[in-house]
């Protein structure tokens, strides 16, 4: 049967396919379908873990245990990962094991543009790259069944565009998915100097093992259309490189970009009198043919930075210019994305603004408190990074500048790697105020619940963690919670706790605007009689509010009716309306 | 022939099921599909794009400057942005709804003074009041499916088969709305 399946639901349903058994990931887009697809599957086990490190160990305990097993991230989840990642390397496989990684070209939703396929060199473990739905599928079929063959975990790296669009599959039956036995074997398991120093040969004879199934397996394809041209291409850079090219070039596709077959390469090039490299990001391929002397033409003439399209790479290729176009004729305003109409972060960031605080940002919907009007975020880097760059920030500058200071993390956020830095505070006589955006749930991935929500991937209840008690349990004996929407109390308490001479937390709480259980009701008008044009509502960077013609004005059809906008208005000039 | 349609609009506007009915109506039809999605930080109030193509053999998933047969716009700003991405010849539906973008609210920039005009000067454009209409199907919020209906006049693609999709895509509970969305969109 054929379907029309997302890039990330076909990797859920290729390893469904494989028969696995164990799946833990941390949501980060572009790669949080996959898991989410996982959990429809009865016959998988789930879960949402705490971060990628966690799930990648959960994972590899699986395998170790007999099962078939899975952790998907994206690009930067996989430098939380990585510690495990390159020991597993060394231990290899009991159960099939795949780490799923989902790099974003062009950086739609991440912090930075890293290339992944830097870690499957580093940690000499085998990466497979689909360019679509069907081969996310087959590859993430194929690479579970390697790593039983070869006894190494597996890489499926995917993009933004692979993972995010839909394309059709050819769905077929659940493999068997029986446990392999489990026995104890500490010279393969445990990872201490006298074992790993053996089985690191294992690993470099396995290197060897791959290269040679590089030069025959299916997963690398050569298209011979009889032209001078050839193009050497992998993942969505290939489909890119097809379309533009169609029959006017070869193509040596490679399925397995870790390791490469060399000799498949040489000769590829060996008949062609040009050889382009197209891969987005870094010269990876290129630079792994220039190390076997070949003449390729690639970040010469193609960008490191951002995504491909395929009217560039025929324009480079074949010389032709873009398609005609209409053009826009002036310059027009940018559309950045804002905080919902609605959205609990922006009561903290108006106070916070207020205050005029320095302000350790996040990862999450509240990074957006860095755009225009609110722009109260001075620094992001990782997620956790808010809670330990602030202490590192307050040992820089002294106690003076700390009581200007905050950091605001959100809840999934603080439970993934923010909690860590909460305990160096403590330990080493920090007196930060954190505040713990509290929205009941992991807001920019797609509302995945976490271990604040008494919630499981599957909807099941559980046992939820307390953030008083967490917190309190670290060493923190001033825990406040407090609505953002009660703007006085919440600037009340925000000076209280920033003035105090120990470390506080303030949590934050009020659930996501978006959520179904929120149920905001009617709209806010502004009644023009009472209103002065203050245009302090204009200050909360609400995306319903805006000025037409001079007047103050509330959009109904994007108003939620949550009613914050009610409670900056000294003039009460803003009601409910039904 | 490659068919090559563009959805542009606000994060938050239903793009994102705008393409999956297209996508799904057409693999009914037997064409190979690909449609491109947009989700995570963009999606929240940014500009968004989403692709739909098909045809004998889709590569990428995504559409060149000049390429697009079909741009449905659900906001006219965006319609604008998107000009480019029309090919010559080429159709747009456009939503004469207006959002003011963050730079306009703060008043760092200025909405387009008289967009629809600049739009239809340029462009074959086809400007619908998909707003009013989803009001009278009786639900804001079914702007998307209203468009699709627009949309799918200009295909050789039946009334019934959309219908299909929408009754498989769309949630039990918004069905009827989304149904008579689709009906006065189509209809126009």
């Amino acid at each position: 049967m054929k379907k029309l399946l997302l890039g990330n639901a076909a990797v859920a349903r290729g390893a469904y396919e494989a028969g696995v058994k164990v799946v833990s990931s941390y949501p980060g887009t572009p790669s949080t379908e996959i898991t989410e697809n996982i959990a429809k599957y009865d016959e998988i086990y789930s879960e949402w873990a705490p971060n990628e490190k966690v799930a990648a160990e959960v994972a590899i305990g699986a395998s170790i245990a007999g099962a078939r097993a899975m952790s998907c991230c994206k690009h930067v989840g996989l430098n939380v990962m990585a510690d495990p990642v390159f020991t597993v390397s060394y231990i290899g496989v009991n159960g099939g094991l795949v780490f799923c990684v989902a790099d974003d070209q062009g950086m739609h939703s991440s912090q930075n543009e890293q290339d992944s396929r830097h870690y499957a060199q580093a940690s000499k473990i085998p990466m497979v790259e689909p360019s679509d739905s069907s081969e996310c599928l087959n590859f993430t079929k194929a690479a579970f069944e390697l790593s039983e063959r070869f006894d190494t975990p597996f890489f499926v790296r995917l993009s933004t565009r692979v993972s995010h669009s839909q394309s059709l599959v050819e769905l077929s039956e659940r493999a068997n998915d029986e446990l392999k036995p489990y026995e104890k074997n500490i010279p393969k398991n445990v990872m201490m100097p006298a074992m790993a120093i053996k089985r690191h040969v294992v690993v470099e004879e396995r290197q060897k093992a791959l290269a040679e199934f590089a030069e025959t397996t299916e997963l690398n394809t050569i298209e011979d259309n009889g032209s001078e041209i050839g193009v050497i291409s992998a993942g969505i850079a290939y489909v890119y490189a097809k379309e533009a090219l169609g029959e006017k070039a070869d193509f040596l596709k490679l399925g397995l970009i870790y390791p490469m077959p060399e000799k498949k390469i040489l000769d590829f090039a060996k008949k062609h009198k040009k050889v382009y490299v197209i891969e987005e990001l870094d010269p990876v391929i290129e630079t792994y043919c220039k190390s076997l002397g070949i003449e390729v033409i690639g970040k010469s003439e193609f960008s490191l930075l951002g995504e491909y399209t395929p009217a560039m790479i025929k324009s480079v290729v074949l010389g032709e210019a873009p398609a005609k176009s209409a053009e826009i004729g002036e310059d027009i305003p940018v559309r950045p994305p804002v905080m919902c109409a609605g959205c609990p972060h922006r009561g903290t960031f108006y106070v916070l603004k207020k205050l005029g605080l320095t302000v350790s940002g996040d990862i999450g919907c509240y990074t957006l408190g860095a755009v225009a009007p609110l722009q109260n975020v001075d620094s992001v880097i990782c997620m956790g990074a808010s809670v330990s760059a602030a202490h590192g920030m307050a040992k820089a500058r002294g106690e003076e500048f700390n009581k200007k200071l905050v950091s605001v993390i959100g809840d999934s956020t603080f439970m993934h790697s923010g909690i860590t830095g909460l305990i160096d505070i403590v330990y080493n006589k920090g007196n930060n105020t954190v505040i713990i955006l509290d929205n009941s749930i992991t807001g920019m991935t797609g509302h995945q619940d976490n271990p604040t929500t008494g919630r499981t991937i599957k909807g099941e209840p559980t046992r939820q963690v307390d953030l008083v008690d967490l917190c309190k349990a670290c060493g923190i004996d001033h825990v406040v919670v407090a609505d953002p929407f009660d703007i006085k109390n919440f600037e009340k308490v925000v000076k209280e706790e920033t003035d105090r001479d120990e470390p506080s937390v303030i949590i934050a709480q009020r659930p996501c605007a978006l959520l179904k259980t929120v149920k905001y009701t009617g709209h806010c008008e502004i009644s023009a009689d009472k209103c002065k044009n203050c245009k302090m509502c204009m200050k909360l960077g609400c995306p319903a509010i805006s000025v037409i013609d001079g007047k103050v004005v509330i959009d109904d059809t994007q108003c939620n009716g949550c009613g914050l906008c009610i409670n900056v208005c000294p003039f009460s000039a803003i009601e409910k309306k039904d | 022939m490659t068919k090559k349609i563009m959805i542009v609009g606000v994060g938050g506007q239903g793009t994102l099921l705008a393409s999956r009915i297209l996508g799904n109506t057409v693999i009914g039809e037997g064409y190979d599909v690909k449609v491109s999605e947009v989700h995570g930080m963009s999606q929240r109030g940014g500009s968004v794009v989403t692709y739909v193509k098909y045809g004998e053999k889709v590569y990428s998933p995504i559409i060149d400057k000049g390429e697009a047969d079909i741009i449905l716009a659900f906001e006219m700003l965006e319609a604008m942005r998107a000009l480019p991405y029309l090919k010559e010849g080429g159709k747009m539906i456009v939503n004469t709804q207006k959002m003011n973008p963050m730079p306009v609210i703060t008043g760092a920039a200025q909405y387009p003074a008289d967009i629809d005009k600049k739009i239809s000067d340029k462009v074959d454009a086809t400007l619908v009041d998909a707003l009013s209409l989803a009001k009278e199907a009786g639900n804001t919020k079914a702007v998307n499916v209203v468009l699709i209906g627009v949309m799918a006049k200009s295909t050789d693609i039946p009334y019934e088969k959309w219908v299909e999709t929408i009754k498989t895509t769309v949630p039990e509970k918004f069905l009827e709305v989304n149904l008579k969305a689709f009906e006065l969109g189509y209809k126009l």
